[in-house]
């Protein structure tokens, strides 16, 4: 199949960005949507220009290193499939497909399609971990954890932490992604100990790194590649809440 | 100098050699522990457990990762589970027998105490990610659940659904950033290890790139810890990450550290078949689909042709013109016969004309029956997920024609070489996890990688590397070291060099074409002429990369054209290495099949029955050992030594599967 592709090129952090135009002719329709980008690059590489730069590392749909606003929609227009996962079956020939970074203020774009998402990182360290050294651990089985509340914790656990929730909100809002990890642990005994503390933590820590609100539009869950229900958000308002007015009592 | 390779396991019974070991390591008191730093490259299972634990005890550590963040390390994509002897199920498990499924797994090619450690530890492994908040499958009582893996007659294996290295990477990730909120991890993400820098005979420091700006630094450090993962990229096309690669492990064998084992690499059977030369990477079908679906390929090339042009669909194939070969071959295990078995006889079908992708290079796994008999609802409850997946890459629906699939490169058993307490032979040197040659020998078992990245992250390295610490002055060497300026002005040159070629060729098409040779002169049969043509082919292709390969673009700013040719150049003279190695190893076992050593009707073995003809044969006389290999040279033989493997505590037996 024959294509357009409308894409980003930024050279680094600090530049101004552009659109630039380039054919992807001759493409596989078994080929996913970032081997087209290869032959693409193949191409760019062999006339002598710089190839497009976009982050990818597992290929299989698990690492979140992939991060493509295509068409406007992070992942692109698949439901609950990362853009790694995408395959050119799902074109047209003859279609013209914009690619850009996923856009967020606190997300800065390093080079072309390449952003950076340290700032996921840092909210992870201000609470998004259970306090157990190594060694100190009691036998596994010593706490029995009801199954269906194992079950809503792993839910929530399989977040990827790609993005694509703040790039698709219009407030760049990261709370599906730190309330998917206040609920993995605040659901399970072991993380109950910390659980005021994590969900103010992590929730300060989301502030300071320039995130928006949650105006309850639910774009991040129709994007999630994991599809990690929008009713994290509400565990988690409720126990910031909770930790919010207990703090305010003591 | 000749290489002195001294394993140091300790003495005694096999069951109390750690917990002794334990108690004669060195220690070092917590007051002074802050005064030792630890640079950990790698933050996967081994290296992420590894940085927090370190931290957690009081060291100061550097993590390094290429990633954008350690949480996206190629532990993540382990889908089945971790083996650990609790004996939950009450099954008869113990830390004894974990120990001998191990071993004969591993084709009894590995060392007997590191891996009974490795069962020992099992049990720690699971209280200390049940603690972290690992949400594993459970029963309806609340308890944790197991499931069953090849290799095993017991239920030891732990899981969460089929993303259970996602899971268990979660953790040890979490752990990291608590030690890094606490500030005794500095976190180093998109920064790539170019060189390793050893000082008066120690590893004292790294040298990296910000792959990011561009800068190459040095740092400095008490001792190294590499958890860097496998070289499965070699073969270009893997179930690895895009970004694997070998260039850690292979800068510091190139600076002394021994490499052992290269051959044992591990062909997984069940993947999703090659679809065209543009392909990337190749994904893994799990292999608990081979519970309920059937391996066949047509009985005659000339069906085979038909299919492969779309002129026949394969349902209507007549059922007498089927060959479930598995089953016809070893009618005891059929289907669920081991990886390294499946997958060389799908080769032999394709071989033989008879394999059923458009390129040939594919053999169905058809679940018709499995439909039949139990219905459509009940194989959706069992395999619902990756059924959806296949579709996704596929765009073929497995519940109406059968999957399609090939054996694709899975895992590597070989590594730098180490002793019992996870150092290699240049002193300060540990290396972790896949990285390491230690636990698997010739063949891994499903579920042990977590076991192992896990073990040797939270608790081996942690206790044994003050063994090497206690020794040395805390600072001692600093980066104004002259070696440091050296190595530093050594691998600036490398990558000025690389950007100035300005040839002709994509990084990509030289990885490819090393691939394809790899694969197929190394890859699931090996012979003496084929191994011989790939070490003549390999230089050439090594030095056209030197004169033709094109790098748009600078050192000073994101360039991944560059990070790949870095990647590409080592493997270009890694699998040299690799192939010299599987030269060498005049046998057969696991991972490593040489067509000159199988059994045939003239062996005793065939006659009374206790084997085949085809299968593997192993030579215990002359090659129980471990080959340690030390860089002579690029385009050099490198020079072998031979650490002998001494079996105390099991029986060397055939591995069967009629």
């Amino acid at each position: 199949m024959n294509l357009t592709l409308k894409v980003w090129r930024q050279e680094t952090r600090d530049s101004k960005g552009r659109i630039e135009v380039f054919p992807a002719k001759d493409i596989p329709s078994e080929a996913s949507f970032l081997e087209m980008l290869d032959i693409v690059n193949e191409r760019i590489i062999a006339e002598g220009g710089a190839p497009i730069h976009f982050d990818h590392d597992c290929r299989e749909g698990i690492c979140g290193m992939c991060s493509l606003t295509i068409n406007g929609i992070p992942h692109g227009p698949e439901s609950a499939t990362t853009a790694c996962q995408l395959h050119m079956r799902h074109f047209r020939d003859g279609d013209t497909i914009w690619i850009e970074p996923f856009r967020a203020r606190a997300f800065p774009v390093l080079r072309d399609l390449v952003v950076d998402r340290t700032a996921f990182d840092r909210i992870i360290e201000a609470g998004g971990f259970i306090s157990v050294r190594t060694g100190a651990a009691p036998d596994a089985n010593t706490t029995p954890v009801p199954k269906e509340e194992a079950d809503r914790a792993f839910d929530s656990a399989t977040c990827i932490g790609c993005g694509a929730c703040v790039a698709a909100c219009k407030n760049s809002s990261a709370m599906l992604f730190v309330s998917a990890k206040v609920s993995h642990l605040n659901n399970l005994p072991q993380g109950r100990p910390e659980k005021n503390r994590r969900a103010l933590r992590m929730v300060q820590a989301m502030d300071e790194e320039g995130f928006g609100n949650c105006s309850n539009l639910y774009e991040c869950e129709a994007v999630c590649p994991k599809s990690i229900p929008a009713d994290n958000i509400a565990r988690l308002n409720r126990d910031y809440a909770l930790a919010a007015a207990r703090n305010a009592l003591t | 100098m000749p290489l002195s390779l001294h394993s140091a396991v300790p003495s005694g019974p096999i069951d109390q050699k750690w917990t002794r070991h334990k108690m004669d390591s060195r220690l070092i008191n917590p007051v002074n522990k802050r005064k030792y730093s630890v640079i950990v490259v790698g933050s996967g299972l081994a290296g992420g457990a590894a940085a927090a634990t370190l931290s957690e005890l009081g060291y100061r550590v550097k993590c390094f990762c290429y990633q954008d963040s350690p949480r996206r390390a190629h532990s993540i994509a382990a889908q089945g589970g971790i083996n650990a002897a609790k004996n939950y199920q009450n099954d008869g498990d113990s830390v004894s027998r974990l120990f001998y499924d191990t071993m004969k797994g591993g084709d009894f090619r590995s060392r007997e105490a590191n891996v009974h450690r490795l069962a020992e530890v099992s049990l720690n492994i699971i209280d200390q990610c049940v603690a972290q908040g690992v949400p594993f499958a459970r029963e309806y009582g609340g308890l944790l659940d197991n499931r069953s893996f090849g290799g095993t007659q017991v239920k030891r294996t732990f899981y969460a659904r089929g993303q259970t290295g996602q899971q268990l990477l979660l953790g040890s990730y979490q752990a990291l950033s608590k030690e890094i909120s606490r500030g005794g991890v500095e976190m180093f993400s998109r920064t790539e290890m170019l060189d390793l820098v050893v000082v008066d005979g120690h590893a004292k420091g790294i040298i990296v790139r910000d792959m990011v700006s561009g800068k190459i630094s040095a740092h400095a450090a008490d001792a190294v810890v590499l958890a860097t993962g496998g070289y499965g990229n070699v073969f270009y096309l893997s179930t690895n990450a895009k970004g694997c690669n070998v260039m850690a492990a292979y800068r510091a064998h190139k600076r002394g550290a021994a490499f052992a084992n290269p051959c044992y690499t591990q062909i997984h059977p069940t993947c999703i078949p090659v679809s065209g030369d543009y392909q990337s990477k190749l994904t893994l079908m799990s292999e608990s689909l081979r519970n309920d679906g059937r391996i066949w390929v047509p009985g005659s090339i000339s069906i085979a042709e038909k299919i492969r042009c779309g002129d026949l669909r394969p349902g209507d194939v007549q059922e007498e013109d089927r060959d479930y070969y598995l089953e016809r071959k070893y009618p005891s295990f059929g289907n669920l016969s081991p990886r390294d078995i499946a997958s060389r006889s799908a080769k032999e079908v394709c071989d033989e004309g008879r394999g059923v992708a458009p390129t040939g290079l594919g053999v169905f796994l058809d679940f018709r029956d499995a439909i039949q008999r139990d219905g459509h609802d009940s194989i959706s409850a069992r395999y619902g997920n990756l059924f959806e997946m296949y579709e996704k890459i596929k765009g073929e629906d497995p519940y109406l024609t059968p999957m399609q699939i090939f054996p694709a490169v899975h895992y590597t058993m070989g590594g730098l070489w180490v002793d019992y307490n996870l150092m290699s032979n240049l002193p300060g040197l540990h290396v972790a996890g896949e990285a390491n040659f230690s636990d698997h020998g010739a063949n891994r078992l499903g579920a042990s990688a977590l076991m192992q990245g896990l073990a040797d992250g939270y608790f081996v390295l942690p206790s044994t590397i003050a063994n090497y610490l206690a020794d040395q002055q805390p600072g001692a060497v600093t980066e104004s070291h002259p070696e440091f300026k050296h190595c530093l002005e050594e691998v600036t040159g490398r990558v000025d060099t690389l950007l100035e070629i300005r040839g002709k060729r994509s990084v990509d098409s030289f990885h490819r074409e090393l691939g394809l040779l790899i694969w197929d002169k190394c890859g699931m049969a090996r012979s003496r002429d084929g191994l011989e043509n790939a070490l003549e082919r390999i230089p050439e292709i090594r030095d056209e990369f030197w004169s033709n390969v094109r790098i748009p673009g600078s050192g000073e700013q994101l360039n991944q054209e560059l990070e790949k040719a870095g990647r590409v150049a080592d493997f270009l003279e890694f699998a040299e290495l690799l192939c010299h190695d599987a030269l060498d190893r005049e046998e057969s076992c696991g991972g490593h099949f040489r067509v000159e050593h199988q059994f045939t009707e003239d062996d005793a073995e065939v006659r009374d029955r206790r084997t085949q003809p085809g299968e593997a044969k192993r030579n215990d006389q002359e090659f129980c050992h471990v080959s340690a290999w030390e860089f002579a040279g690029v385009g050099t033989r490198p020079k072998l030594t031979r650490e002998p493997l001494e079996f105390e505590n099991v029986e060397l037996t055939i591995r069967s599967y009629k």
